[in-house]
Formats: structure tokens, C-alpha cells, sequence
């Protein structure tokens, strides 16, 4: 093991299709045309010095390191502006260069303190190596005049030095070590989109300012964390460096945050993570990174992981530490116990979106194989199961149909109910990019997101009501309809027009213009028209989408409208078009294709078909069930009436996370065992019989896949703390139950998925190890994998328009509850925040506030920053208040990162018609000031704490 | 299971269907709940139509009789 080194081509590579031929040294080099002489030195193998460039921003020619020589021309050009040239004669290295590069170094040297034997970057500094490449051995000028090195000059103050920045909890800004070459400043342009950073001043006064001369935490910077990428020196360093010192190996792995799935190397010394860093050759992020994957991994070895199984008989106990052996017996004679008083399936599990696809793979086999069951779900149920429904009804298969590259080439794009910006902030940046580029941008969302408006940045918003989304996007298509904007040819050729017919003439009828819908939906019909008009006209359309279009009663539906869009609108089948679901969790796609859902085996094929089934039970050597099994939602309900009493939950928080907590506690404590195997003692732990210690994605091999189908290794670089892999556990539980999985490395699972699923056949660690990632289907057709899918026709065969009328939802507000609730995600923090909590990402965002309307808040003498009861038919918590304007009047939003504030107290039960996803994006409301947590609150904080306890050793083995 | 719930999730399924037209639509939700209903909520709807099917909206109860007799 070594550490990775990416070779730095100083400047981005060309995407031309021409090449041009030069001459650098005497050799003969062809590159892309637009390709700088710098880069194309280095892909010949030459390193010309440079300090300014480096290949993630554009060429800024400002360190004048780089000069070269070309023949025939006056002068000595800097390498990274020059474009290669077809016959150029180049030298990058005279007796004229060495003298200027000297005097250039000696320069920067001059100004900068020589403490590099306890500087952070000994061993990772450009400077150092420049100094070193161009023979620095003097530096005649001294430190006497002025500079920004020493607080104090000759005795006096000196005003020119500044101290260092240490308001980042994971990186420094030391400006005494800058050098201004402006990397970091183009890095978060270019790179991230937020504008943040600028030099303040000219000349010798020139600095790197966050904001307007700010503190980086105080100002707008995000901490994504490419200027601390992008610095050459020890200026923007990261504290676990400074902390630990350089690494000395590293492993490719991939985010095990949001469904972007970012590759990162993660640079170790010894079992210890140094620090994560975003790697260039990772096809979903390209070598950018947010605050969570590039920062947020102190949760791994938080002092309050559980790292010990512990079991117990009855809640009102204290958890007991036991032996693995222990913990297996006592779970495996529990279930099988209920199994015996309540029927075969009276229990079930829930596989992990956060667990690799192995891991999913072998929970939903111990459920249908050892089990005998299909009682197995995941927390795609609550997410993106419409996401499943919806686009395997239209296009025939349940994904994304694009890779994160396509949106380079789209001209208009459409995010509806998403918020990349927060939720997939690399991919947010990545669309930024193109914005830049001209690309136009739509938003549907009831709130006004940073998507909407931000440096640079200004999309069509169409602020809808919550719960209209049908609406609106119907409207949007009767608009295309009839201004007659479809794309007819593709309609005919790739879909079936008889269905089209029906469709359009649906769409087509007066009550579902934007002007007949306007009054429920809120939407504006001339700017509706105007965002159709746009997206069936402006070019390669693309819709990328989230939460805020499934989690909803007709979440099923407004995916199939979306999908009708497209179709309609010949957006399909190729780069820069496509529906693109924006997945929560890091693996909530592989969760899905690995046979999560209780009617659907790996590879999305029904339970009740025979053949399918003969497959598996030929390898699996089991007779399995052919009746679909209980969904999340369902489970609940059959506990509490009495027919489900043991439940498998693997790396989801359930309680937190699902709607109408208090329906939820009854359904847990209704249930005689529930097994919570997870990282820390979880708010669904409080409920819990037995807890099988988790471990992270740092401590195990094995593949996440992420929204856009790609199929990505996770990497061990450090033993699991608890001893065990997850895989592991799963193995350890179904033998203790009796039934025997045998494998010795995650590997050999995805051989098996392999063999048993046809878009899965060609996946292997060796092929992914080989092409870095594979996205699927990836089989015989397809040997390395398929970026857009349904080129030249549909996997169902022909696209199917479904007909989707606007059903409003039961949840209505009225005078008792007048406000309409929505809910979201906040930058810093991930999800029910187990992970996130634990970081100092807590410096972000450590309490979740209700986003009000100044009008609203007026109405109900509620002022900034107040403790507010919020109640709907369900429950009422209480919260703090932010009075804002990015919510409509009428509108409030909030996010569920935090336990305490028990969000989902508030939540209903109504659900996808489909899908049982919960209707989390509207509640109808009411808001009143308080004077702090509810009895509610008290209560279950004081449950939490008592059902937390551990037994003393001592205690434990009496 | 609380047959209450389990109507309200029945006419749901057939509210989506309804603008298709009765005979695509009686199908179409027979189809849904045999795919995505486990068994015993499959019996609680039958027994409940069994019992006269109260709250059960027309196309949705012609498709819980169809399911039942396949």
C-alpha cells in the first residue's frame, strides 16, 4: 500500500475532437485541441514548474513559473495560457527560463516563513517542491522590508501580517503562508459555484478574503473544502493534518452519505484516517466533495458508538453486554419463538440504504430464505418507492436514466421538490457549472431554495402549494399539448401512440390548463406557460428530482408525469435529457435492486413469478414464499393488531425517521423482539430487545450504488471496531437462527448477485477494481456498463403514457390547523442526523427551526429566534422559530436532523396510493408561541434516557 | 388488519385509476393489490367485503370480488 498520487496537469483537459501536433523538448506530442502546452508537456511526461495552475480550475497565468520558450516567437509565454499549437517547436527548460524562475522563486520565497521543518505541509507543499525544481539556493532580499510574515517588524506592529483563521472546525487559514496564486478563489467558483472567496486589495496588499474580509466560518463558504484541495502551501490546511501529520497510504472508497456517491481517497497513517479526500478519477463527483463526505467522518470513532452486542428481556430494562454468541442465541430463540406462537410471518426486517449492496443482499435472503418470508422493506419505502413505481411503469425499469456527466450537455433544466444545493450539494456544484455555461434552470418547490437564487444563479421559480404537483406538471403538459410543442416523431416511434391519445386529449381538456388550476395550485399560469414553453423548446431538457415529488399521496403519480414529460417532449435516450431521481442515501438505489421490497426479488422481478423464483431457490436450496410481504407501513399496523411481533432492523432509525411517531412507538412496543443492528443506540433502540453493533463503511469491503445506477466499491482501511463487519452479523444472526450463508469475503456475494441478476451479470470486484465503477445494467450487452439508458427505445419496448389526474390530498387545511407544514434538508446535516450530530458539522446547524412567513409570525405574535407549539392532527412538538421569507405565506418548513424536535410527531399516516411512501410534505398545521418543549417531549426524552442505560459489568453478570 | 385503513388505501388505488374508465380500471386495481398487498391484508379486505364492503367505492369493490375469485 502507497499513497495514491493523481498526476496535476496544471491545466483542465480539452474535450475537442481535434487533435494538433506539437514539438516540447524535442519530442513529438498530439493532444486535443484547446490543450495548454503545459498539460500537453505533462502528458508527454514533462513537469514544467507551476504554482498558479492546477488542473481543477482554469489557467490563470499569474505565478509566471511556468514560462516556456517557442520557436519563432518573442518572449517567454506562460505554458499554461499558450494553447498547443500544430507545429510548434517548444523548450521548457533555457538558460533564459532557469534564470526567470529563479528570480521568481526567490521572489515568493522572500515572503514567506521558512518554517517548513514544523510547518503542517512539510511533505505536501508546492513550494517547497518549486523551490526544490528550480535550484533555489539564495534568497538575497531578506526579511527586514515589508512582508507578511512576522507580526512584528524591527519591533513595530506590523499591520500587513494577519493572524491565523481558525473558525472552520476542519481547516486553517494561515494568510502568512499565502502566496495569492488565486487557486482557492477559482476552486470555489469554478469548482463548488459558491463565489465565497475573493482577493481583497492589489499589489502587495493582495489577500485571500472570505466574504468581505470575514471569517470563513461567518462568511458564505459552505466548506466544501476544494480551496483546502486546491491550496499549494500550508495557507487552507486541514486540521487532522496539522493535528497527525501527512499520511503515507491510501484507498479509494466511496461517501457514505447522499446518493451522489462521491469517490474519495481515504489517505491513512496506519488504521488511522488522516483525512478523506475527493478523488479526480470518481465518474459521479470528479474530484469535488461537500462538508459532510469531506469532513463530516468523525462520526466513525464517536465515543458513543456501541461497540459491545447487548441484549435484554424487556425495555423498562437496562441493556446488558453480551458476547456475539449470546446475543445471537438469545435473538434467533426469540424469533423463532414468535414464529411458532404467531405463524412463519409473523416477523420480518428492514435492510439498511446506508449498508453496502452485499450486506442488503444477504438481510432480504435470511428474510425470504431463512425466515420464510417476504416481510422485508427498506427505507427507499419512505423515500423513493414511487421513484420505483413511476418510472417502471413508464420506461420499464426502476432508475434514474442518466449518469451525473449528462447534465454538461443539457440546455434546460427542471429540478422539481429537490434541493442539490443542501441535499447533493457535488452534484448542485456540477449543475452550477453548466448554469454558468447558459444552461437555464426551472424550479418547482414551494419554498424559494438556494437552487433558485445565488451568485450567478437566478432559475424560474414556480413556488406551488404543497401537495399540487400533479397539478402543476399536468398543467405544464396541456401546455405542450396544446401550443402543440411535442415532439410528435419521438412520440411515434418510441412510445405507444394509442396511449399518447389518451394522454393528450387528458391533458388537453380546459380544467387542466395552468389558468384552471392556478387556484389551487398557487402558480402563476403565465410564468407556468413560460417555464413549458421553455423545457418542451429551449434544447436537451432534463428534470432531476427529489423528495418533494415522491413523498406525497400522489408521489406514484407525479412521477409518472413527470416521465410523460419527457416522453412528450422527446427528452429521453440520450446525453443532457432524462428523469434523474435524486437519491437520499448513499445506497438507496442498490437497496432497491438488491430485493429490498417485500414483492420483488433482486433485480426487480415479482416474487410470484415461478421462474424467477426457481432460480433462487436453486442456489439458495430453499423453498421460498410467492406472496409479497408486509411494506414499513404495514408492519406497523400488523403489530398493533397483534400479527407481526418480531422485527430485523438493519441501519435505519425508524422511529425518527417514520411519519406519526406516536404510531410508531405503539407498533414497537406492541412487537415481543425487535432487533436494532446500528452504529449507536438509535432512537428505534430505545425500543429494542437486542442490538447488534454496526460498523462504518471505513471498517468493511463491498459496492454502494448510487443514483445514477453506478456501482462503486467500498474499501476497508481499518479493523471494525465492533469486531465484525455487518455482513458478518447478518451471517452470525441467520446461522444462530439455522440457516448457514457461507462466504468469506463480500466478493463472493456479488458473484452470487451476479449469477442471479441479468442487469447484474457482468459486475465483479475484479471489473470494478479494473474500470473504477460500472453503472448498470452491466452484462453481456452492456460489458462495462450503460451511462444513459433507453437509447434508440425503452426497456418495456414502448414508452407508456399513463393518464394522471390531480387527486388532492385528504390532509387539507382548514380553521383549526390553517397552515400547510413541509419538510427538508439543511446543507450540514444528513439525514435523522445520527451521523452528522456526532461531527462538528453541529457548528452549522445544531437545532432544527421552523421556517416561518413574516406575515404568519406577525399574525401569531411570533418574533425571530422564539420557541413556537407546533401541532397538527397527529401531535405537536415545539421548536424555535426563523422568521424568513423563502416560504410562501401560509407555508412552513422545517427539518428533522434533530431527535429532540420530533418532527415526525407531527406527520401523518396518509401515504402514497401506490406505494405506502409517507406523505411527509404536507401537514396541515397550527402555530402558537410556547414556553418550551412539550409533555410529549418530556416524556420521551426521559423514556429515551431510561432505555439508554447499560448495566455495570459487574450488574450484567449477576 | 383495521379494515378502515385498508379501505381507504383501496380507494386510493381506484381514485388513480377512475379517469381510465371502468373497464381498465377494475383490473388495474385488482392487479395493484394482488402485486403489493401481503396476504393477510388481501383476507381483512376480503372478509370485509364479505360483511357488505361498506366505504368500498364501486370500481374498487368490483375489484376486490374479481380477486377474489381468481
Amino acid at each position: 500500500m502507497s499513497l495514491i498520487q493523481e498526476t496535476d496537469f496544471g491545466t483542465p483537459r480539452s474535450k475537442s475532437a481535434g487533435l494538433v501536433t506539437l514539438t516540447i523538448d524535442g519530442r513529438s506530442v498530439t493532444v486535443p485541441e484547446g490543450t495548454s502546452i503545459m498539460r500537453a508537456a505533462m502528458e508527454a511526461g514533462t513537469q514544467i514548474p507551476k504554482l498558479c495552475a492546477t488542473d481543477m480550475v482554469d489557467a490563470f497565468g499569474s505565478c509566471r513559473l511556468c514560462l516556456i520558450e517557442i520557436e519563432g516567437r518573442a518572449g517567454t509565454p506562460a505554458s499554461c495560457t499558450s494553447p498547443a499549437m500544430n507545429g510548434l517547436v517548444v523548450h521548457t527548460q533555457t538558460e533564459r527560463l532557469k534564470k526567470l524562475r529563479k528570480g521568481v522563486m526567490e521572489l515568493y520565497i522572500s515572503d514567506h516563513p521558512l518554517d517548513c521543518l514544523t510547518c503542517a505541509a512539510n511533505g505536501d507543499c508546492e513550494l517547497q517542491d518549486m523551490a526544490g525544481a528550480v535550484g533555489l539556493r539564495d534568497v538575497r532580499y531578506g526579511y527586514e522590508g515589508d512582508n507578511h510574515v512576522f507580526a512584528r517588524t524591527n519591533g513595530d506592529i506590523n499591520a500587513a501580517w494577519m493572524p491565523k483563521d481558525e473558525s472552520n472546525p476542519y481547516f486553517t487559514y494561515d494568510p502568512s503562508k499565502c502566496i495569492v496564486c488565486s487557486r482557492c478563489v477559482r476552486a470555489c467558483e469554478q469548482v463548488q459555484g459558491t463565489f465565497a472567496l475573493t482577493i481583497s486589495g492589489r499589489g502587495f496588499d493582495s489577500r485571500v478574503s472570505p466574504g468581505m474580509s470575514e471569517s470563513f466560518l461567518g462568511s458564505e463558504c459552505v466548506s466544501c473544502g476544494a480551496c483546502v484541495q486546491a491550496c499549494p502551501t500550508a495557507t487552507l490546511t486541514e486540521k487532522s493534518v496539522i493535528e497527525i501529520g501527512q499520511p503515507e497510504h491510501s484507498m479509494v472508497t466511496t461517501c457514505a452519505y447522499c446518493g451522489v456517491g462521491c469517490a474519495f481517497k481515504a489517505e491513512m497513517r496506519g488504521e488511522e484516517v488522516v483525512r478523506m479526500v475527493p478523488y479526480k478519477d470518481g465518474k459521479a463527483n470528479r474530484g469535488h466533495s461537500c462538508v459532510k463526505g469531506r469532513f463530516a467522518w468523525g462520526y466513525t470513532t464517536h465515543k458513543e458508538r456501541i461497540l459491545k452486542p447487548m441484549m435484554r428481556d424487556d425495555i423498562s430494562e437496562p441493556w446488558r453486554e453480551v458476547s456475539w454468541d449470546q446475543a445471537f442465541n438469545f435473538a434467533a430463540a426469540k424469533f423463532r419463538g414468535i414464529q411458532q406462537k404467531y405463524g412463519r410471518d409473523a416477523v420480518g426486517g428492514i435492510t439498511s440504504s446506508r449498508c453496502t449492496n452485499e450486506e442488503t443482499y444477504l438481510v432480504q435472503k435470511l428474510i425470504r430464505a431463512g425466515f420464510g418470508n417476504n416481510n422485508v422493506d427498506t427505507c427507499a419505502r419512505v423515500c423513493h418507492s414511487p421513484t420505483g413505481y413511476g418510472l417502471s411503469t413508464t420506461f420499464g425499469t426502476s432508475a434514474g436514466t442518466q449518469d451525473f456527466d449528462s447534465v454538461e450537455h443539457s440546455d434546460v433544466v427542471m429540478v422539481i421538490g429537490a434541493n442539490p444545493a443542501s441535499a447533493h450539494p457535488v452534484f448542485a456544484s456540477r449543475l452550477k457549472k453548466r448554469l454558468r455555461q447558459g444552461a437555464r434552470l426551472i424550479v418547482l418547490d414551494p419554498r424559494r431554495t438556494e437552487m433558485v437564487e445565488a451568485p450567478h444563479l437566478k432559475a424560474q421559480h414556480l413556488p406551488l402549494l404543497p401537495g399540487t404537483n400533479v397539478a402543476v406538471l399536468t398543467a405544464m403538459a396541456h401546455v405542450i399539448v396544446t401550443e402543440g410543442l411535442v415532439d410528435e416523431a419521438f412520440v411515434r416511434e418510441r412510445c405507444d401512440w394509442s396511449e399518447f391519445e389518451d394522454w393528450a386529449a387528458f391533458v388537453a381538456l380546459p380544467n387542466n390548463s395552468p389558468e384552471a388550476t392556478a387556484i389551487s395550485t398557487g402558480v402563476d399560469p403565465t410564468e407556468l406557460r413560460v417555464a413549458a414553453r421553455l423545457f418542451a423548446t429551449g434544447g436537451n431538457g432534463a428534470i432531476y428530482y427529489g423528495l418533494g415529488v415522491t413523498e406525497h399521496s400522489q408521489g406514484s403519480t407525479t412521477v409518472i408525469a413527470i416521465a410523460n414529460l419527457a416522453m412528450a417532449t422527446g427528452n429521453i435516450g440520450r446525453p443532457g435529457v432524462g428523469v434523474n431521481p435524486l437519491r437520499g442515501q448513499n445506497n438507496v438505489q442498490g437497496s432497491c435492486d438488491m430485493g429490498s421490497f417485500p414483492h420483488e426479488l433482486p433485480g426487480y422481478r415479482h416474487i410470484s413469478g415461478d421462474a424467477v423464483r426457481d432460480q433462487f431457490e436453486a442456489v439458495w436450496n430453499v423453498k421460498l414464499n410467492p406472496e409479497p410481504g408486509l411494506r414499513i407501513p404495514n408492519m406497523f399496523d400488523a403489530a398493533i393488531e397483534g400479527s407481526f411481533m418480531g422485527l430485523y432492523v438493519q441501519g435505519e432509525d425508524i422511529l425518527q425517521s417514520d411519519p406519526n411517531t406516536k404510531h410508531v412507538v405503539a407498533a414497537l412496543s406492541a412487537m415481543e423482539c425487535v432487533i436494532v443492528h446500528d452504529l449507536f443506540l438509535n432512537e428505534t433502540a430505545n425500543y429494542a430487545h437486542v442490538f447488534l453493533p454496526g460498523s462504518t463503511f471505513l471498517e468493511k469491503d463491498g459496492t454502494f450504488t448510487n443514483a445514477e445506477r453506478r456501482i462503486q466499491r467500498v474499501r476497508k482501511v481499518m479493523t471494525p471496531r465492533n469486531g465484525m463487519a455487518d455482513w458478518e452479523v447478518t451471517i452470525g444472526l441467520a446461522r444462530a437462527m439455522g440457516f448457514e450463508m457461507h462466504y468469506d469475503h463480500p466478493s463472493q456475494i456479488m458473484d452470487e448477485i451476479a449469477a442471479l441478476t441479468p442487469t447484474f451479470a457482468g459486475v465483479s470486484y475484479a471489473k470494478l477494481d479494473e474500470l473504477g465503477s460500472v453503472q448498470w445494467p452491466c452484462n453481456e450487452k452492456a460489458p462495462e456498463g450503460t451511462p444513459v439508458m433507453h437509447i434508440g427505445g425503452f426497456v418495456r419496448g414502448k414508452g407508456k403514457f399513463v393518464v394522471t389526474e390531480y387527486i388532492p390530498t385528504d390532509e387539507r387545511t382548514g380553521p383549526r390547523y390553517p397552515l400547510l407544514l413541509t419538510t427538508g434538508r439543511i446543507l450540514s446535516q444528513y439525514n435523522v442526523g445520527a451521523q452528522t450530530r456526532r461531527t462538528d458539522n453541529v457548528v452549522w446547524h445544531d437545532e432544527d427551526r421552523l421556517e416561518i412567513h413574516p406575515h404568519d409570525a406577525e399574525q401569531r405574535g411570533v418574533r425571530d429566534g422564539d420557541w413556537v407549539r407546533l401541532a397538527s392532527r397527529a401531535g405537536e412538538t415545539t421548536l424555535r422559530a426563523q422568521i424568513t421569507d423563502r416560504v410562501a405565506p401560509g407555508v412552513v418548513y422545517t427539518t428533522f436532523h434533530h431527535p429532540d424536535t420530533q418532527a415526525n410527531v407531527i406527520t401523518t399516516e396518509y401515504s402514497d396510493w401506490a406505494t405506502n411512501c409517507p406523505e411527509y410534505k404536507v401537514t396541515a398545521v397550527q402555530i402558537s408561541p410556547s414556553n418550551g418543549p412539550s409533555d410529549w417531549q418530556k416524556t420521551y426524552e426521559e423514556q429515551a434516557r431510561h432505555s439508554r442505560r447499560i448495566a455495570a459489568a459487574s450488574e450484567a453478570a449477576e | 388488519m383495521s379494515p378502515d385503513r385498508l379501505i381507504y388505501m383501496a380507494n386510493q388505488i381506484g381514485k388513480f385509476f377512475q379517469s381510465q374508465g371502468h373497464d381498465k380500471a377494475v383490473p388495474g386495481i385488482a392487479e395493484h393489490i394482488r402485486k403489493f398487498w401481503d396476504p393477510r391484508m388481501r383476507k381483512a379486505i376480503f372478509t370485509h367485503l364479505d360483511a357488505g364492503g361498506a366505504g368500498l367505492d364501486p370500481n374498487v369493490r368490483d375489484a376486490i370480488a374479481t380477486l377474489r375469485n381468481t
